[in-house]
C-alpha cells in the first residue's frame, strides 16, 4: 500500500525542487533524458505535427491526401458539431463538480478521521482500477436498469420528475439520459480527484485545527478559512485531473447514454476509426486540444497555483 | 438533541462513508453477477446462481487470449516506461542543463492532453508511416503515455532525497557505480516500484489509445468492449473479480511484509 499511496498525484506540486548539484559530466543529464525525450518526441509531439497536417489536408482515401492549406475544414467542423463540443464541456464541467463535492468529504475522512482505517480505505479506493474500468461501466447498466430498484426509488422519491423537468432524464429511465452519463463519469474520474485532494489535506498541521478552535472558530469557519484555503493546490490538480479525461472521453456516453448524448470524443472516434474522414477527425481533436489547454492555462492563472506544472 | 448533535458530528464521516459505497457498489455488482446464469447474451439482469463461469474462465473464445495480450504489453510497458522514466527523473533532480523548461513541459503536456486527442494523433503517424498496427504498435503508445507519470512519481522520491548520503558513501570511497547500486538505487526504490505500479494499472485498463491504435489485435479491454455490442459473457465478471481480489491480496501482503522490515531495521 505504502508505495501506492506514497505515489504523489501526477499534477502535484513541484515547487519546493532543490538546487540541482553540479556533478562531473556536462554531458550526463542529455545521456540520462535521451532515451525517455526521444520517445515522447517521436510518439507525442511529432504526431501532434502529422495530426496539424493532415487537419489542412484535402482529398479521399482512394488518391490520398494532400496538404492544400484548406482551414475550412475547421469551421465546418464547428458548425456541425458544436452541440457535441458544448455537451462535451456541460458533462465534463458538471462530473467534475460532483466528484469535488462527493470526493472531498472522502478525501477529509481518510486524512483526518479514518485513524487505523485509513490504509484499508485507500485500498478500497484504488483496487477498482484493476478490475477493468469498461466492466466497472457495464456494470452501471445494471445498477440504474429501468424498472430497477435505483431508478424505482428515484421515483417513489419524486427525484426523476425534477431531472425530467430539468430535461436530465426522460420518462421513467436513466439510462441513456445525461444524468447517467454523467453519473458514469463522476463515478469513473472520482479516484483521480479524491487522490490529490488526499495528498493535500494529509500535509495540513493538525495544530492548525486546535489553533482555529482555539481562537473560538466554529468547525464551519476552520473549515472555510483553514482547511479548504490549504487545499487549494489538490482542489485545482483535482478538478484538472477529472476535466481534462472527462472531457475527451466517449467510454460513457456510448455505453450508458443514447444518440442524444453523444460527445465530442464519440464524434471524433466515428470520424476516424469508422468513417474514415481524417482531415474532419485531426480538425475536431485539434480544436479540443486547443480548447483544454486553453482552459487550463486561464484555470491554473487564475486560481494562483501556476507553479503547479 | 442528541442525534442532532451525533449527526453533525459525524457528517464528514457519513458523507464519506457514502461516497466510498458509491465507488465500491459497482465492483459488488460485478462480483454479483459473476455468479450469475443469464438467459439471453447479455449478463446484465439477474437469473438464478450458478458457479459455471468461475469452474470455466477461459470457456468463451477469445477471452483469455487477450487477458495475455494485456498482461504481455503491460508487463513490457511497465518495464520500458519505468526504466526510461527513471533516467528522466535523476536527470531533472540531480543535473543543471539547458531547455529544462522544455523537458518539464514535454512530461507534462501527456498528462493534461485527452486520451482521445493523443490516440488520433499518433493513428495518424503510424498510418503516414505505413506501420503495421498491432502489438508493438500498442506497446509504443503505451510506454508514451505511461513515461509521464513514472516521471513524476520518481522525481517526487528522488527529489526528498538526502544528497549527503551519496557524499558520505564516496568519502567512504564507493565509486560512482558501487554508490548508485548500494545508496542511491534502494533509496529511489519506493518511488520507483509506485512508478511502476501506476504504469501496470494504466497500461493495463487502457483502451481508448489502444482502441485507436490496435489493428485487430485484440486486449482485454477491447475485448470487454467488443462484448459490450455482442454479448457480456459472465466470465468477464470472473475475470474483473479475480483481478480486484489480486490486487487487493497483493497490496495487503506488501504492507505486512513493508511493516514486519521496519519492526526489524527499528
Amino acid at each position: 500500500m505504502t508505495t501506492l499511496t506514497e505515489a504523489p498525484p501526477p499534477l502535484a506540486p513541484a515547487a519546493s525542487e532543490p538546487k540541482p548539484q553540479r556533478r562531473r559530466g556536462r554531458w550526463t543529464p542529455y545521456w540520462l533524458l535521451l532515451p525517455g525525450i526521444l520517445w515522447l518526441l517521436v510518439f507525442f509531439a511529432l504526431p501532434m505535427i502529422y495530426q496539424a497536417s493532415t487537419s489542412v489536408q484535402t482529398g479521399s482515401l482512394e488518391e490520398g491526401y494532400k496538404v492544400t492549406w484548406h482551414f475550412a475544414t475547421y469551421w465546418d467542423a464547428l458548425s456541425e458539431y458544436w452541440p457535441q463540443f458544448l455537451r462535451s464541456v456541460a458533462y465534463a464541467a458538471a462530473a467534475t463538480v460532483l466528484c469535488l463535492v462527493l470526493g472531498y468529504p472522502l478525501a477529509y475522512l481518510i486524512a483526518f478521521r479514518a485513524g487505523r482505517w485509513r490504509n484499508l480505505i485507500m485500498i478500497l479506493v484504488i483496487a477498482p482500477f484493476f478490475t477493468s474500468f469498461l466492466i466497472r461501466t457495464l456494470a452501471w447498466k445494471t445498477i440504474l436498469a429501468d424498472g430497477g430498484p435505483v431508478v424505482g426509488a428515484l421515483n417513489t422519491l419524486h427525484v426523476l420528475d425534477v431531472t425530467n423537468w430539468l430535461g436530465w432524464t426522460a420518462g421513467d429511465r436513466v439510462l441513456a439520459t445525461p444524468l447517467a452519463v454523467v453519473c458514469g463519469l463522476t463515478y469513473n474520474f472520482l479516484p483521480f480527484m479524491i487522490l490529490p485532494l488526499y495528498t493535500s489535506l494529509e500535509r495540513i498541521d493538525g495544530r492548525l485545527h486546535e489553533a482555529a478552535g482555539d481562537l473560538y472558530a466554529r468547525p464551519v469557519t476552520t473549515f472555510r478559512k483553514v482547511t479548504f484555503p490549504l487545499s487549494m493546490p489538490g482542489v485545482v490538480s483535482g478538478t484538472l485531473l477529472t476535466f481534462i479525461p472527462a472531457a475527451g472521453d466517449y467510454v460513457n456516453a456510448e455505453l450508458l447514454g443514447s444518440t442524444d448524448t453523444r460527445m465530442i470524443g464519440n464524434v471524433i472516434q466515428t470520424q476516424f476509426l469508422r468513417i474514415l474522414d481524417y482531415p474532419t477527425a485531426a480538425a475536431l481533436s485539434f480544436i479540443l486540444m486547443a480548447a483544454i489547454l486553453l482552459m487550463v492555462t486561464f484555470y491554473i492563472r487564475g486560481s494562483g497555483t501556476e507553479d503547479l506544472v | 438533541m442528541p442525534f442532532v448533535n451525533w449527526l453533525k458530528r459525524h457528517l464528514v464521516v457519513i458523507a464519506g462513508l457514502l461516497t466510498l459505497a458509491y465507488l465500491l457498489l459497482p465492483n459488488v455488482v460485478v462480483t454479483v453477477f459473476s455468479f450469475n446464469k443469464p438467459k439471453g447474451r447479455f449478463n446484465y439482469e439477474w437469473q438464478q446462481f450458478s458457479t459455471d463461469a468461475w469452474k470455466d474462465p477461459c470457456g468463451v473464445a477469445d477471452l483469455c487470449g487477450s487477458l495475455s495480450i494485456s498482461l504481455q504489453i503491460a508487463f513490457w510497458a511497465t518495464l520500458g516506461a519505468t526504466l526510461l522514466g527513471t533516467l528522466i527523473a535523476f536527470a531533472l533532480v540531480r543535473y543543471r542543463f539547458r531547455a529544462r523548461g522544455a523537458v518539464n513541459s514535454l512530461i507534462f503536456l501527456p498528462m493534461a492532453m485527452p486520451e482521445v486527442v493523443m490516440a488520433a494523433s499518433l493513428l495518424t503517424l503510424f498510418l503516414n508511416l505505413g506501420a503495421q498496427l498491432g502489438f508493438w504498435t500498442i506497446l509504443i503508445a503505451h510506454i508514451m503515455f505511461c513515461l509521464s507519470f513514472v516521471v513524476t512519481a520518481v522525481k517526487a522520491r528522488v527529489m526528498s532525497m538526502d544528497p549527503r548520503l551519496e557524499q558520505a558513501a564516496q568519502d567512504l570511497y564507493a565509486g560512482p557505480v558501487q554508490t548508485f547500486l548500494r545508496v542511491t538505487l534502494p533509496i529511489a526504490a519506493p518511488g520507483i516500484a509506485a512508478g511502476a505500479l501506476l504504469a501496470f494499472a494504466l497500461s493495463f485498463d487502457d483502451f481508448i489509445i489502444t482502441n485507436f491504435n490496435a489493428g485487430s489485435t485484440v486486449t482485454f479491454p477491447m475485448f470487454v468492449w467488443g462484448s459490450a455490442q455482442r454479448g457480456t459473457p459472465v466470465q468477464i465478471n470472473v475475470i474483473g473479480t479475480a483481478m480486484f481480489l489480486l490486487a487487493v491480496l497483493f497490496v495487503l501482503t506488501s504492507m505486512v511484509v513493508g511493516s514486519r522490515r521496519s519492526r526489524k531495521t527499528s
